[in-house]
């Protein structure tokens, strides 16, 4: 199959801060090298892209020598943690704005969807702005009078089609806006996030005509995301950005894995000791929602301590702590020797909703803390092997998912 | 044969055939007005947007175009023609008047809608690409009514005095008010995008641009003619505007009255083309990078 999509070495730089005088004086200095045909002399000092590190320069890489291509047909996730990069990089691939260096190319026409509803006027009706917006989008008119029946239809709102938007519900606003944008019929299309709107139901529907757009209808989709659950099911290859730069590409399942390694990194150590080190964590990085959950984590010991006891809690993604283990209520103290200690934990069938897991890690002898460190690692419990029923799954605002039976009776 | 020419069909387009091309720098001439052309029915769809839009939740509508030249006229009259006497070149005041305000109304408005395209867009360019250039030209378009409007009441105007006063003039030289007002969009627009384009980053321009306007309309002949003037170093700073040719030629147009001379047109073309043609490079830089600094 054919490339379809080309990114060769890009990169691009932003100058921090506000504009004002500062700025100016940069600006003048850069067209004064331009004009001596030299370099940009502020290309030299940009910086890393690390949100969390206060850098010395103003100037800082949002993307880095990006370099990856997407066939003809292929549905390619990007993932990365907020401020990685993925948004620089949607703008440039949409043309909303230009590399500093390097080049994309592609083939076809490009749609891209970075937000539902761009360009909708309050003022006016249903109907005129799914012209409005397919225009937008770059449909011509004869094509979007072809397709409107369908794109009423399935967005759902056909009795206030004719009503300002501005009266719309947000939910009916959305539906609207994500009708016109899913009959697009672009060769390559771009999508950040738009399906984290909407209820179940239109997710469900949102979710299946993408798939129908990538399998059936033949087209190269580039799909941002932070669900994983989505990345899962939409796409085969994924690129994961870090840090402005590309960590990963690939098969989505291992690269969802060392996404995941990447995002339990983030952790925060409270306490950490040269005399309690802090080694491993061996467990699964997927477990399945039926299944046991079981887990070791290694310390080297410097010294002797008496009375050991090494607690861990299971976080969720909201941040709530599903499951605290606290180990001197459930055995008695370990006598650790210098050298390896290893402590195993085994959770059985803890039935929690699939998503991403941390664990926060805390060790200590009698009162003294020798070890805490706060969502240092983590795993997922995955959804697949769940009813089968996924925006069940992925809606579920609970804890915990036993094996539930529902029946109806009527008299 | 055959095949070897096939092999090589199925090769080369691989590495030169891309549609589109995203590179940091472009060509100084890539002013991209096949991809306007392209977008045509959005461009439409923005006038549309524009003229429909203003009037819903409104009784009177578009009669609210009305009000502005009517009432400016009225105060011109008393001002300019009553309280300061000047001379009209032998038209009836108010039809003076009105003619000046209306084609004036018709650049202001083109150059002050236009001067905000990328700050006023700015939302919806960072979401989603069309050509830029859509914007100015659907406001220029979007304008182009409510001048209509303000035309049409002219020609009431026109007409009425003409009834009243039998004083009525047609001829052919009404044949060059389409041209004069296309002059007038052209430099309302080229000065537009230059401001716009110059404001994305520095906004200090913005703050000017209002009452320069205001002040540009009084080194231009809209409330007095250009015959008028005597002293001579305020002749030449109204001789070479170039919207001056255009408000006289609009008036000789209308009522066969006034100087009118050929050259200054065409000196007044030949500065909107470079102006215009300057614009359009400008933009069509500034349009690349804008989001970044905005």
């Amino acid at each position: 199959m054919s490339t379809v999509i080309k990114v060769e070495n890009l990169s691009k730089q932003y100058r921090l801060g506000q504009v004002g005088t500062g700025s100016l004086a940069h600006d003048l200095n850069r067209f004064w090298h331009r004009m001596r045909g030299k370099e940009d002399p502020y290309l030299k000092i940009g910086e890393i892209n690390d949100r969390s590190v206060k850098g010395s320069s103003e100037y800082v890489w949002a993307l880095k020598d990006i370099n990856f291509e997407v066939k003809h047909g292929e549905v390619l996730g990007i993932i990365g943690r907020n401020g990685a990069g993925k948004s620089t990089l949607l703008k440039i691939l949409s043309r909303t704005t230009t590399p500093t260096t390097g080049s994309v190319k592609l083939k076809g026409r490009v749609a891209s969807l970075l937000e539902v509803g761009t360009g909708f006027h309050p003022e006016l009706s249903g109907r005129e702005n799914i012209f409005l917006n397919g225009a937008i989008l770059g449909m011509t008119k004869h094509e979007i009078k072809s397709k409107f029946d369908e794109i009423v239809d399935f967005s759902g709102v056909d009795r206030y089609i004719d009503t300002p938007v501005k009266r719309y519900s947000s939910g009916m606003y959305v539906r609207l806006a994500f009708a016109v944008a899913a009959f697009l019929e672009p060769d390559i299309l771009i999508i950040d996030e738009v399906l984290a709107v909407g209820d179940a139901e239109f997710q469900k529907k949102a979710l299946g005509k993408m798939k129908d757009v990538s399998n059936k209808e033949g087209r190269t989709v580039l799909f941002v995301s932070h669900n994983m659950t989505a990345v899962e099911a939409l796409c085969e290859n994924v690129v994961i950005i870090e840090k402005g730069t590309v960590k990963y590409t690939g098969h989505t399942i291992e690269g969802i894995k060392d996404y995941l390694r990447i995002e339990s990194d983030k952790g925060t150590f409270k306490v950490a000791t040269q005399e309690f080190e802090w080694l491993n964590f061996y467990s699964k990085p997927q477990f399945d929602a039926n299944e046991d959950l079981e887990f070791q984590i290694e310390f080297n010991s410097r010294a002797t301590y008496n009375e050991l006891f090494v607690d861990c809690a299971i976080v969720n993604e909201k941040g709530d702590i599903v499951i605290h283990i606290k180990s001197d209520t459930i055995t008695s103290p370990h006598a650790a020797r210098e050298g390896k200690v290893l402590t195993n934990f085994l959770v059985e069938s803890p039935k929690l909703v699939p998503g991403n897991y941390s664990i926060t890690i805390y060790a200590y002898n009698k009162s003294e803390v020798l070890f805490w460190g706060e969502n240092i690692v983590g795993f997922k419990i995955n959804s697949k092997s769940f009813f089968g029923n996924r925006m069940f799954i992925e809606n579920n605002r609970g804890v915990l998912l036993p094996r539930i039976d529902v029946t109806f009776q009527q008299s | 044969m055959i095949k070897v020419t096939e092999n090589l069909a199925v090769n080369l387009p691989d590495e030169g055939n891309w549609d589109i091309v995203i590179e940091p720098q472009a060509n100084l001439l890539d002013i991209k007005l096949k991809d306007v052309w392209q977008y045509r029915d959005l461009l439409f769809l923005f006038v549309k947007r524009d003229i429909t839009a203003q009037y819903k939740q409104t009784i009177l509508g578009p009669l609210w175009h009305f009000i502005q030249p009517v009432f400016t006229t009225i105060v011109f009259v008393m001002v300019f023609g009553k309280i300061a006497n000047i001379p009209t070149d032998g038209i009836e005041p108010v039809l003076f008047y009105m003619s000046g305000i209306t084609i004036w109304n018709y650049f202001s408005s083109c150059l002050n809608s236009t001067s905000g395209t990328f700050v006023a867009n700015a939302g919806i360019f960072g979401k989603v690409y069309f050509p830029r250039l859509v914007i100015p030209l659907s406001t220029m378009m979007s304008n182009m009514v409510k001048f209509g409007i303000q035309f049409f009441l002219l020609i009431v105007a026109i007409g009425y005095f003409g009834l009243t006063n039998g004083s009525f003039y047609f001829g052919f030289s009404w044949l060059l008010v389409p041209l004069l007002v296309i002059m007038m969009a052209a430099m309302g627009l080229g000065a537009g995008i230059i401001i716009s384009s110059l404001t994305t980053k520095y906004r200090d321009f913005t703050v000017l641009i209002g009452f320069a306007v205001q002040l540009l309309m009084y080194a231009t002949p809209v409330a007095y003619p250009l015959s008028y003037l005597k002293n001579e170093s305020v002749i030449n700073v109204v001789r070479y505007n170039p919207l001056t040719p255009i408000i006289e030629a609009f008036r000789f147009s209308l009522f066969n009255k006034g100087d009118f001379n050929g050259f200054q047109l065409l000196y007044s073309s030949i500065f909107i083309i470079v102006v215009l043609f300057i614009g359009l490079i400008i933009f069509s830089k500034v349009e690349r990078t804008f989001m970044d600094t905005v």
